[in-house]
């Protein structure tokens, strides 16, 4: 378990984690979500001791991370930023975290087993693409065997058989009883990844809740529809109680966005007066969901960019 | 490579045991420091320089061993025997001691091991003297070999002119002490590169402290800059690698490595201070 209580974190003046508290309970995949810039690798670092915050404590399973006596049989963590040495094979640098928790070498070749990288088990870690390094990272993850698993950002880069088996391996390790951080920007990988969110903006905690329910909160749904007969359509449409916004009309087809009904009262409303649909699209997304929790906490928003899929650079 | 086995979660008790040991920490140090590239090429670069220039020069000098200035130069060679044979040598020698120095942290840094690092052994303070331990006594068995290697070969050439032994008064201690000062001015080195953390300028501040500074306080006037230039690291640490006492220095050869070691010392707790303070 992993408990963070009232975390303050300031880098020259700006705080980049504002009084974060929240709890990271075992069994389940603990979706740590939020924008770029948002203080989730931060957090970690905090978490992990290698920050030191201005206010507040973070608590793996009651102890700092300090005084965990071999950190790495109780926690395992894959930072974003890289940290292997490029000339240093990937058996070597294993072996050499192993021998810090004295931990027997055979280990070492176990993770490298559990990852699929025995073939490159002895070549400079310098020449791996990044779906290796992000294996290499997971196997010093795993070294310890650890019952807790921070995963800041991991499936950033990867091609999607990489993505594919991070996902299912958080899966796999939670089910088993870990307790599992995994952070990320993107919305739609969480919800496939997640149990639970943690959901947070310029420092602080927006909302934390399952991930069924962040989805099932985000109530202003909006449905898009094409009809050739636009205008009649929003007359019924405003006359049932809801809001028709017309759009740029395209070959005599008319474009709406509807708010305030469901799509199939739309089907309903246009069926009983006999216009035809070209489309009838339900638009409310996962990405709505997060922009509509996290708007207003865009560290580096910017109208008509994307920022939830904007690339995040090496962490600080 | 998509299917995945993994152990099953063991319990919060699998998280007790105890803090690693220190022996632990210097296996892992000595895995990090073996496993590298520059290590080997410094040490093979501080071998070769050192060897060669001593063979290279007493050969030149036995060879025009006839000259104008040659009463001159005996008296400096029975003056200090062991600083004749092998100073040059060593002089060249130390820069790829201290460029190791300084790398053996620094590298940590550039390459962000130094997270994995402090992930592993969250106290800090730990690695950073098992880092040093394992640095020191990988530098002092090479040093003192290629310093016994060094005179043995010098002496051999120049024998015919000059008899040097190791028996002779204040010789082996000078021999031995070229490996000594060479240690522990790798771990001055070490302890420059925790403070400043980034390689080029922990470098250049160590080849300024150790070469430019001497001349620098050469050039001040009278008594005081006598007396700082003898506290100076590297000429109060080289008077342990020179045969015999002048008169006239400001500090005997163990003083003068003792005034060293406290360099190290110092700049070792302040290194360390900061280590456990920043950020990593």
């Amino acid at each position: 378990m992993i408990e963070v209580r009232d975390l303050t974190k300031f880098y020259g003046g700006k705080a980049a984690v504002d009084h974060l508290s929240f709890t990271v309970e075992p069994g389940r995949v603990t979706g740590f979500l939020g924008p770029n810039g948002a203080g989730k690798s931060t957090t970690m670092r905090l978490i992990l001791g290698l920050d030191r915050p201005q206010t507040g404590t973070a608590l793996i399973n009651g102890r700092p991370y300090r005084d965990l006596p071999t950190p790495l049989r109780t926690v395992g963590a894959l930072l974003e930023a890289k940290s292997v040495h490029s000339g240093r094979s990937a058996r070597n640098h294993l072996l050499f975290l192993a021998q810090t928790q004295g931990l027997p070498a055979r280990r070492v070749d176990e993770v490298l087993g559990l990852v699929g990288l025995q073939a490159v088990a002895d070549k400079r870690a310098g020449g791996f693409s990044l779906g290796m390094s992000q294996r290499l990272g997971v196997a010093a993850a795993m070294l310890g065997d650890p019952e807790i698993l921070l995963l800041d950002e991991p499936v950033n880069g990867l091609d999607p058989e990489g993505v594919l088996w991070i996902r299912n391996l958080m899966k796999q390790l939670a089910v088993g009883g870990r307790t599992i951080l995994v952070s990320s920007h993107l919305m739609n990988e969480m919800a496939v990844t997640a149990d639970y969110l943690i959901v947070v903006g310029r420092g602080r905690l927006i909302t934390e809740a399952s991930t069924e329910d962040v989805i099932a909160r985000s109530t202003d749904q909006s449905v898009r529809v094409r009809t050739p007969d636009a205008a009649r359509l929003a007359e019924l449409i405003t006359k049932a109680g809801g809001t028709a916004t017309p759009g740029p009309a395209s070959n005599g087809v008319g474009l709406l966005t509807v708010t305030g009904l469901p799509a199939a009262r739309i089907g309903e409303i246009a069926a009983s007066g006999g216009i035809v649909l070209h489309e009838l699209t339900p638009m409310a997304s996962l990405e709505e969901a997060f922009m509509e929790l996290t708007s207003g906490s865009l560290e580096f928003g910017a109208h008509g960019a994307d920022p939830v899929n904007a690339g995040k650079g090496q962490a600080r | 490579m998509t299917t995945t086995s993994v152990a099953p979660a063991r319990g919060p008790s699998g998280s007790a045991g105890r803090r690693a040991g220190f022996v632990n920490l210097m296996r892992a140090e000595w895995t990090k420091i073996r496993s590298v590239r520059s290590t080997v090429w410094t040490l093979a670069a501080f071998i070769v320089v050192t060897i060669g220039i001593t063979a290279l020069l007493t050969w030149l000098t036995a060879s025009h061993w006839t000259g104008p200035h040659a009463a001159a130069r005996d008296n400096s060679i029975l003056a200090d025997p062991v600083g004749f044979i092998m100073g040059a040598g060593v002089g060249l020698g130390q820069l790829a001691i201290c460029v190791l120095g300084a790398l053996v942290i620094t590298t940590e840094y550039s390459t962000g091991v130094i997270r994995a690092s402090l992930l592993a052994v969250p106290r800090r303070i730990p690695v950073l003297a098992a880092k040093a331990a394992v640095f020191a006594v990988l530098v002092l068995v090479v040093t003192e070999i290629v310093a016994f290697c060094s005179f043995f070969i010098g002496s051999s050439i120049v024998h015919a002119h000059v008899a040097v032994s190791l028996s002779d008064s204040g010789v082996a201690r000078a021999v031995a002490g070229a490996g000594l000062y060479l240690t522990v001015l790798g771990l001055f080195a070490l302890s420059i590169g925790t403070l400043i953390r980034h390689t080029a300028g922990a470098i250049s501040a160590v080849i300024g402290i150790v070469l430019v500074l001497p001349i620098l306080s050469g050039l001040l006037p009278g008594n005081w800059g006598a007396h700082i230039n003898a506290y100076l690291p590297e000429q109060a640490g080289t008077l342990i690698t020179h045969t015999h006492e002048v008169s006239g220095d400001l500090l005997s050869p163990w003083q003068g490595f003792g005034v060293l070691c406290l360099w190290a010392v110092l700049l070792f707790a302040a290194g360390a201070f900061l280590l456990q303070r920043r950020d990593a």
